[in-house]
């Protein structure tokens, strides 16, 4: 019995996993936005066109660095592509008070969320912020990257100019 | 029995699904498999100089990973962890193979049930959370039943029942608790939707059982807490408060007393374009909450008490004196306030400068020891949450300045200074570990040397007359992006009295990053201390050797 369990959950994960194209949906979960509003990820959209979602905290200091190099070209980039950048912050309740004000002092115009008990990241599954994800214009990720290197944020530049002119990805 | 557990949901699943006549291999084409893993692992040499012990397996590895499917409103997932044997510094309760996490989880309409391992938070988590930090060894996550149900618009009740990892192993303490958030503004709708004034409202109450087998005491079964909180956002402007209350817990952690415990956290924010300030104050009194009351250490705990300090990155600043609350009692107070000179002002420059100023300050609270001859009731002291002591745990005062100088050049300039009261927060004796007071300074520069080159160095120092003298920093790093980096940093504690413990701490590492997957080598030297990530903190003996480092996720 025991045995015909392990068979079948085992065959659903490989045909899941070789079913499943390389983009991914994004999983659900609830997050607070700066107002205390609930939202649910499910809803984020850009009326098609593309989306970067960030993790960050402020007691990072590589994901401080990368989304306040994107702010000085953020307008740029909204401007040639219409992409939209979704901030998720992942600190808890010693810093969640901090965020607004960091955010808003440094004049970020991202869409800025708090994900105080790490549900959304546990769903997307990684360890340790930063950690960008590419969205396409139909809400599935397309590529993941972990880490930020002073001059990620071209490299991520010349993903989303390759996914709207809908050119292979490099990873 | 565990991945039974999981295996059994996921065919029940199916087969439900099935039963209401959609194709199999329609539903299995809906699904998703996706996960993440970290191995660590570190060949250890002995050093006398620093004083790193031989290790007998000269190898120990540290290492999971995440397996979650999930298929509409269908998921369940498992953590396979892996310690052979446990890395030097970490729990050494983590032992051997095992599955130390697994869950099914499906939402119905508005009812959302977990079963398994979940990881929840109350609030702010003063009466309860159990949360991971994997790179700590921190780990407290329930397993049992959660459930939470949409009751209204605006309106959420969870409910948890469970028992709380410890290690491969549940303590043996039952934990339940019902928490309910009320979002004014949604409940009521209509106009109030729209209204720049937002209310929330939010109650909780937990409790724990766990049985008496003590002969001398009669010990309480069970122990219950509850919590209440508001937030109020105006347009900018923000206010959050919560307030909790325990009834007597004798823990090993209180000295086994009877006095009821209690807590608040008030938090006030207000920012506009360019400008942010934060105000916060928290008072704990005796609120020790494990589901186990001989627990220690990190062991079992069941509520979090924020820490109101600064959380330091920088490695001087973050590992030599980083504060940890002292559940049995203490009052904080803490400032911070950001500001963004605008470009082609003054101060702004060319490309504007930012300012970020950080004050807190940590004191016991105020009372009163009760003569053990008059404490019939053992409630061991009597003492008043707002009433300030006259023994400063803790004190800050930092400034950081970021500035763009040219297109190529960037730096962030840091001072801090720092009162910490080693024999209280490190639990040393008090005659001979006087307080510290430190003076800190930090420069971090970027070179941007085109577009996919950069160089960044920090240097810093720390200067103090107490504990171990002054120390300098120095971190070289070369990144080539987006998949190259390498750098080399040397801790020295220069200024040591004792000369033979003027000690350089070398490391050097170099790594690979492609998408999500990330190899890093390194070499050196780790100093004893406290490490301290995301507010939980370990202490770490000095290593020496080469370390391995792999994450990954799909």
């Amino acid at each position: 019995m025991k045995k015909n369990f392990l068979l079948l959950v085992l065959s659903v994960f490989t045909i899941s996993l070789f079913a499943q194209t390389e983009s991914r949906t994004i999983p659900s979960s609830n997050l607070k936005d700066l107002n205390g509003k609930t939202v649910n990820t499910t809803s984020f959209s850009n009326d098609g066109k593309p989306m970067i979602i960030n993790f960050w905290a402020t007691w990072c200091t590589p994901c401080k660095r990368e989304l306040n190099n994107i702010a000085e070209v953020y307008d740029d980039w909204v401007e040639e592509t219409g992409v939209k950048l979704i901030a998720i912050s992942i600190d808890d309740a010693r810093n969640a008070g901090k965020v607004a004000p960091y955010v808003n002092g440094k004049g970020w115009e991202y869409e800025v969320y708090i994900d105080a008990n790490q549900d959304f990241q546990r769903a997307i599954g990684f360890q340790n912020p930063p950690f960008t994800c590419l969205v396409d214009g139909n809400g599935k990720i397309v590529a993941t990257h972990t880490g930020y290197q002073e001059g990620d944020e071209d490299a991520l530049y010349e993903e989303l100019k390759k996914l709207i002119a809908g050119e292979k990805l490099s990873h | 029995m565990s991945v039974k557990n999981l295996i059994v949901l996921s065919a029940l699943t199916l087969l439900t699904y099935s039963a209401y006549g959609q194709g199999l291999d329609k539903i299995l084409s809906n699904g998703e498999v996706h996960g993440s893993f970290q191995l660590d692992m570190q060949y250890y040499q002995e050093d006398t100089v620093i004083g790193a012990a031989d290790v007998p397996e000269d190898v120990l590895m540290n290492g999971f990973a995440n397996i979650n499917y999930t298929n509409g409103n269908f998921s369940a997932g498992f953590r396979y962890e892996s310690y052979l044997n446990t890395m030097l510094g970490f729990p050494p309760g983590y032992k051997g193979n095992g599955i130390g996490y697994r869950y099914a989880s499906f939402t119905n309409n508005d009812l959302n049930v977990t079963v398994g391992n979940f990881y929840e938070q109350f609030g702010n988590g003063l009466i309860f959370r159990s949360y991971e930090a994997r790179g700590l060894g921190y780990d407290n996550a329930m397993d049992g039943i959660r459930v939470n149900y949409k009751l209204a618009e605006g309106l959420n009740v969870k409910g948890i029942i469970g028992k709380q990892r410890l290690y491969f192993d549940f303590g043996e303490g039952i934990v339940r608790g019902i928490d309910g958030e009320l979002l004014l503004n949604d409940f009521i709708g209509g106009s109030l939707l729209e209204s720049k004034t937002r209310i929330t409202v939010g109650g909780s109450f937990v409790s724990k059982y766990q049985v008496d087998e003590n002969s001398q005491y009669n010990l309480p079964e069970n122990v219950g807490a509850s919590a209440g909180r508001l937030t109020i956002q105006q347009g900018k402007l923000r206010f959050s408060g919560e307030y909790a209350r325990k009834i007597n817990d004798p823990s090993a952690d209180n000295g086994f007393i009877y006095k009821e415990g209690e807590a608040y956290f008030v938090e006030t924010a207000y920012s506009t374009k360019g400008f942010g300030i934060s105000l916060s104050a928290k008072s704990v009194d005796n609120m020790s909450y494990r589901s186990d009351r001989n627990a220690s250490l990190t062991d079992l705990q069941m509520n979090y008490l924020p820490a109101l300090t600064k959380q330091h990155t920088y490695n001087l600043l973050a590992t030599l004196y980083p504060y940890a609350t002292q559940p049995n009692g203490e009052i904080a107070f803490q400032g911070e306030l950001i500001y963004k000179f605008k470009k082609k002002s003054f101060l702004g420059g060319k490309y504007g400068t930012g300012i970020l100023l950080n004050y807190s300050t940590v004191y016991n609270i105020d009372s009163t020891a009760i003569p053990t001859a008059v404490d019939t009731n053992l409630l061991g002291y009597e003492s008043n949450l707002f009433s300030l002591g006259d023994e400063k745990y803790y004190e800050e005062f930092n400034v950081e300045i970021s500035k763009k100088f040219s297109k190529k050049l960037k730096g962030t300039f840091t001072y801090s200074n720092i009162m910490f009261n080693q024999a209280v927060i490190q639990g040393k004796t008090a005659f001979d570990h006087p307080d510290i007071y430190a003076d800190v300074g930090i420069i971090d520069i970027t070179y941007k040397i085109s577009k996919k080159h950069a160089l960044r160095m920090e240097v810093q120092g720390l200067f103090t007359e107490q504990d171990q003298q002054d120390w300098g920093t120095v971190l070289l790093e070369y990144t080539y992006s987006p998949h190259w980096f390498i750098a080399v940093l040397d801790q020295y504690n220069y200024g040591n009295n004792d000369s033979e413990d003027r000690i350089h701490y070398y490391f050097a590492s170099a790594g690979y990053v492609k998408g999500t997957n990330r190899i890093a080598l390194g070499y050196g030297k780790q100093r004893a201390g406290i490490f301290c990530v995301g507010g939980v903190c370990r202490n770490v003996p000095a290593a020496s050797g080469l370390t391995l480092s792999i994450t990954s996720s799909f």
